[in-house]
């Protein structure tokens, strides 16, 4: 049988395609015709529309964001203009002395960071192979349950969850680590469910080409799979540490602003950024505690911007080519 | 290297559903062997089983025996890994490693499996992509992605990549069915060189390819959906289709069917 439309067969404008089996069950010229010619006009309208709608949207979404952007810009730049902004810290300065360095602040910052990503990463890529490649029936379904839980706890009671076990029960002081610790409760679903999607999409085809090679299953997942998924993962954890960075709960919780140097995570106050505002805002009606506030928050700002950047550079380059 | 297969009263299941029942047949060393049979019949699911590929599935299992020369593919002490690595699979799709140039395709196997050495890989490279009919292609560009090839040298890159770990068994599932006429013929030229060496199975949906090809034709069917596939006749490929013993296998190939 052939499988050519033959050129009378009626095609209805909306594009379904009628089996060439099928006799055109079409009704008679009069409804055709009001076919042929209204969706035209109908369709045009409707997309104006959902343009106009579409793009107000956009553009009422992007109000506040270019007004914060603007407000800290426009009142924080000139802090970070000062050399001694990037080099100093904030030891021996009043709330009425004006400038000193937010570099203690953002040293604390990268540094609880990283440590947060130190801990998190490993066990949240581990977690999201097991449920992706490994995890089958009861325990599977019992972890993925714990992450979405834990995807959903607030900030704060994180925070509050180290603080009763490292401060109240064990009986350790406040420290940068306690901080990370939080950190990563917060971090962790984050790299499961963002590691998961990426596995997810490795299609079955390359697992299962590898599989005929004579491939060991366990060679398979570190060299196939999250291979192909690397990028995407790198960029997803990337993402997340980002949004982590600006956590400020478990911050005022478990790692209490000094305006010193510390680099050691594990000995009592440490700055950071969020911190940094925080303790400048106190002293808000002083026009160089406000300036300070500022610098810090344009600051932060521009670590979290440089991060999705890395996050969006990584996903392009490190993307599969043809 | 080649080696024959038997297999004896093979049922095939995902999970509850049996899929392929009762299959006896002996694939013959250096030879090609061609599965024909209606869609849904079961020929992937049963190829699969030859490899241990079937398991891979959730709820995937097997009855029967399939035995490799003198060993039990499903023996309790048989690594399905080490099956594998004897009995190679082309699929249907070409699916190289989208990460992977063309030499790094071609090598996978071996380097997956720890073989290391610049020289012995660049031998075997070579000596697979001009197996596969393809070297000349492809022999300036090794560095290039594998994916950027067209859908016939993927394909030819798959089963280089297939034959670099020297298998001695050869499965293909529908090689051909996405590609065009011209990639089709140099993969069946393929197949009629590589079987002086290997053993060859191939399911295919076009009857001229398989009579083209195949030394050997096992007919499949169906009673009906959702009713378990089984192996109604195996011949030699002339038998099957001038003179076939079973009338279904008539009305099939004769388009009297389905
Ligand atoms: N992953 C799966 N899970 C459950 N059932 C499956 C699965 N794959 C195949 N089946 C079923 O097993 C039966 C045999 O399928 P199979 O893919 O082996 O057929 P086939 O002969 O290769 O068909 P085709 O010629 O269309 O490729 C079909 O009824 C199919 O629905
Ligand atoms: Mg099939």
């Amino acid at each position: 049988m052939s499988l050519t439309t033959t050129p009378e067969h009626h095609v209805p404008d909306d594009g379904a395609p009628t089996g060439p089996t099928t006799p055109p069950s079409r009704p008679p010229a009069r409804q055709a015709a009001r076919e042929m010619d209204n969706p035209h006009q109908a369709r045009a309208v409707k997309d104006i529309l959902a343009r106009i709608v579409m793009w107000s949207a956009f553009a009422l979404a992007m109000v506040p964001l270019v007004w914060i952007l603007w407000t800290v810009a426009s009142q924080g730049v000139h802090m970070l203009t000062e050399a001694t902004w990037w080099t100093g810290n904030q030891r021996n300065i009043n709330s009425d002395d004006a400038g000193g360095g937010a570099r203690h602040a953002i040293e604390g910052t990268l540094i609880q960071a990283g440590m947060t990503a130190l801990i998190s990463i490993p066990i949240g890529i581990l977690t999201a192979v097991y449920l992706v490649e490994y995890g089958r029936g009861r325990l599977a379904k019992a972890i993925s349950f714990m992450v979405d839980i834990l995807s959903g706890v607030p900030s704060i009671v994180a925070a509050l969850f180290i603080y009763a076990v490292w401060v109240t029960t064990f009986g350790i002081d406040r420290s940068g680590f306690a901080v990370s610790l939080s950190l990563v409760l917060l971090m962790i679903p984050t790299i499961v469910r963002s590691t998961e999607e990426m596995l997810k999409l490795v299609p079955n085809e390359l697992r299962e080409a590898s599989y005929a090679l004579g491939v060991p299953k366990w060679v398979t997942v570190v060299r196939i799979v999250l291979r192909t998924a690397f990028s995407g993962i790198v960029t997803g954890i990337l993402l997340g540490l980002a949004r982590v960075m600006g956590e400020t709960a478990p911050l005022l919780i478990l790692g209490p602003y000094t305006k010193n140097f510390q680099r050691d995570l594990f000995d009592g106050n440490m700055a950071t950024l969020p911190t940094m505002i925080n303790q400048d805002r106190g002293d808000f009606a002083l026009v160089t505690a406000a300036e300070r506030m500022w610098g810090a928050a344009l600051t932060l700002i521009i670590l979290v911007l440089l991060l999705n950047i890395l996050g969006r550079v990584v996903a392009h380059y490190g993307s599969v080519k043809k | 290297m080649a080696k024959r297969i038997d297999v004896t009263d093979l049922n095939v299941y995902y999970g509850d559903f049996k899929a392929v029942e009762g299959v006896t047949m002996t694939v013959e060393p250096r030879s090609v062997t061609a599965f024909i049979g209606p869609s849904g019949c079961g020929k992937s699911t049963f190829l699969r089983t030859l490899n241990r590929m079937h398991e891979v599935i959730p709820g995937g299992r097997v009855e029967g025996k399939v035995m490799l020369d003198d060993q039990d593919l499903y023996a309790a002490s048989m690594d399905p890994v080490r099956v594998r690595r004897t009995v190679g699979m082309v699929f249907q799709r070409p699916n190289p490693f989208p990460t992977m140039s063309i030499y790094d395709n071609v090598a996978a196997g071996l380097r997956l499996n720890g073989v290391r050495g610049k020289s012995t890989l660049d031998g075997i490279v070579e000596e697979s992509l001009k197996g596969a009919n393809l070297w000349n292609e492809v022999k300036d560009r090794l560095g290039k992605p594998g994916a950027g090839l067209s859908g016939g040298q993927q394909q030819r890159l798959c089963i280089a990549r297939a034959i670099a770990v020297q298998p001695q068994v050869l499965l293909m599932d529908e090689p051909c069915s996405a590609l065009d006429p011209i990639s089709t013929l140099a993969i069946e030229d393929l197949i009629n060189e590589l079987k002086t060496s290997y053993t060859i199975v191939i399911v295919t949906h076009n009857m001229q390819q398989a009579a083209r090809v195949s030394d050997r034709t096992a007919f499949f069917n169906l009673r009906a959906t959702g009713e378990p596939g089984r192996l109604v006749e195996i011949d030699d490929t002339t038998r099957i289709f001038n003179n076939p013993s079973q009338k279904q296998t008539e009305d099939y190939i004769s388009g009297r069917f389905g």
